[in-house]
């Protein structure tokens, strides 16, 4: 799809992009999701009517940003604070269920 | 001589001259928080004890000496709950103190409160908090607008005299507007945003609100400065924010654009901004009438940008590190997907489903780079105005409406995003602005101004004289 927006009537496919954005959705949810959101992508297709070809896109809201601090080490996050709001933690680790599966 | 509307300059003449102690203060506000938050929900928790031992130790000579403050729950407090108002951050205890914390301590603050808010900061009403909605302090039945409802409705309702908002596209000013208070977001950049829990990374911006101008103007000169933990936090020099706040707007040039005064707003707001005009020019401004062509493009540009940015930052919520997990996942992809559906709200799927979508191939420059390049027209009409067109400021409306009515269910989620139209233009081009409550009878209806970057100073001065005008 080169232009979505050259299509009328956007179409969205809620369950695909919620396994893309991690987040399990109940069948409710997503044709919930699915009438709202294609309602603000029809809303967000008036954007179309400006001429943008010229136009440089600005990621930022102030010209002076993004300046870097000098690489110099400093002090992080001592290991049990970084630790301190994991639900699960074991031996000065995040815990995390079984990766590799069926290890026989 | 405490009252519920009392401001931070006199709190602080009267911690000076010893008429009342810090204790006491703390004791006053605790009082008017156990009889007023049950019946608001502004605050999700406030702990008398802990304000009372720093209000113990406090030396009321430092630039903040004594005076409480609350703080939206997105900011971080080092050993304090930061929950954004959302399931998947119940149990977060942050590590660390906010810059924007750190500063208010150092002043001598008395941190007392954590103010309820949209989850994650996404919403217009307070009706998002995953802990039930905020209720309008001047009418219950009404909400306090959003996401920083609860630092609204606890200034309006005197259970605080100032609070800490944070303002992504309207949150500091939309909600003060509802209440009838001070809601002031700065230049971005202005205030570091190390420790703001992440929404949109490009339009956060954190905000003051209070009962007056003059007291945005002192938090101001606190909170700001260089840090260089926010990489977007500006080197650009602070001038004295308290000094020429009364020196009027004689001889001001203020913009008047007119796709803000268009037939789609309530008569009360109408007015205000007709009173506005008036006392403006009544100070001896000149109020000239300016177009800002592409106005029309701000909602559309800034949902797309704010839910892209978004979905990107609430990527960090997996369940592992911090935040909500689910005891339901067999392997880690699960933990993922069901942590965050049980973790977050529905408004904030929404956002990160929409974001996700607009980044995603195929659709990133259809959306998202379109979206950028209608922000820089946006941005750009501002600019003009303020260098061609040869105006000093903007004003305009807050909102289209007063606060509507809690759970006013016939609202559908683009209708609600449409409410933003005049507050988002503002975090789009990074430019400061400030909502000024206006004389109301019935639900209080604010104005707004807007400077160009780093002008707080003259925003601030028209926003003095406005409110001096209503006095």
């Amino acid at each position: 799809m080169n232009d979505a927006m050259q299509n009328s009537s956007p179409v969205i496919d809620v369950a695909y992009i919620a396994r893309l954005a991690k987040i399990d959705l109940t069948e409710k949810e997503q044709s919930r999701l699915t009438r709202d959101l294609e309602q603000i992508l029809d809303y967000v297709q008036q954007l179309k009517k400006w001429d943008t070809r010229q136009v440089e896109p600005m990621y930022h809201p102030v010209p002076t940003c993004d300046a870097l601090r000098s690489d110099i080490p400093g002090e992080g996050l001592p290991l049990a604070a970084a630790l301190c709001n994991a639900p699960q933690q074991e031996d000065d680790q995040f815990r995390v269920p079984k990766v590799v599966e069926s290890a026989h | 001589m405490m009252s519920p509307r009392i401001s931070l300059n006199t709190l602080q003449k009267s911690l000076r001259n010893g008429e009342v102690s810090p204790s006491e203060v703390v004791e006053y506000y605790a009082a008017r928080m156990d009889e007023l938050n049950p019946h608001l929900n502004a605050l999700l928790s406030y702990d008398k004890e802990a304000a009372l031992a720093a209000a113990a130790e406090v030396d009321v000579a430092l630039p903040l000496g004594g005076l409480p403050i609350a703080i939206k729950d997105n900011i971080c407090r080092k050993g304090v709950t930061t929950s954004c108002a959302s399931r998947m951050l119940e149990n977060f205890r942050s590590p660390y103190n906010a810059s924007a914390v750190e500063k208010l301590l150092a002043a001598g603050a008395i941190l007392f409160g954590r103010a309820n808010m949209d989850e994650f900061a996404m919403g217009s009403t307070g009706e998002n908090s995953a802990y039930g909605p905020t209720r309008n302090p001047v009418d219950p039945q009404h909400v306090p607008g959003g996401s920083s409802s609860g630092s609204a409705a606890a200034v309006a309702a005197g259970l605080i005299p100032a609070a800490l908002g944070s303002d992504t596209g309207g949150s500091v000013r939309q909600p003060a507007s509802h209440c009838g208070v001070v809601g002031f977001k700065p230049t971005y950049g202005r205030i570091s945003r190390y420790g703001l829990v992440a929404f949109a990374s490009s339009l956060d911006q954190i905000g003051t609100l209070t009962h007056c101008v003059e007291d945005a103007a002192l938090l101001l000169g606190c909170l700001c400065g260089y840090d260089e933990k926010d990489s977007t936090s500006s080197r650009e020099p602070v001038p004295n924010f308290m000094s020429g706040l009364h020196d009027g707007v004689k001889g001001m040039r203020i913009g008047l654009p007119r796709e803000y005064t268009g037939g789609g707003n309530a008569e009360s707001v109408s007015s205000a901004l007709q009173a506005a005009v008036k006392a403006l020019q009544d100070a001896g401004a000149e109020i000239c009438e300016i177009s800002l062509p592409h106005a029309e493009a701000a909602v559309a540009s800034y949902y797309i940008i704010a839910c892209a940015e978004a979905s990107s930052n609430l990527a960090r919520y997996d369940g592992i590190r911090y935040g909500h997990r689910s005891d339901k996942a067999p392997d880690p992809d699960a933990l993922f997907s069901l942590s965050r559906a049980e973790g977050f709200g529905e408004e904030v799927k929404r956002r990160i489903i929409l974001g996700t979508y607009v980044l995603s191939g195929g659709y990133y420059d259809a959306y998202y780079a379109r979206a950028q390049k209608a922000r820089a027209l946006v941005a750009q009409d501002f600019s003009k105005a303020f260098t061609e067109l040869g105006v000093q400021l903007i004003l305009g409306p807050v909102a289209p409406t007063p606060a509507p009515k809690l759970h006013a269910e016939d609202m559908t989620p683009l209708q609600t995003y449409l409410a933003d139209i005049y507050t988002v233009p503002a975090n789009l081009a990074g430019l400061p602005a400030i909502s000024v409550p206006t004389p109301q009878s019935g639900l209080p209806v604010g104005v707004q101004l807007l400077a160009p970057h780093f002008e707080e100073t003259r925003l601030l001065r028209a926003a003095v004289t406005l409110e001096q005008s209503w006095k």
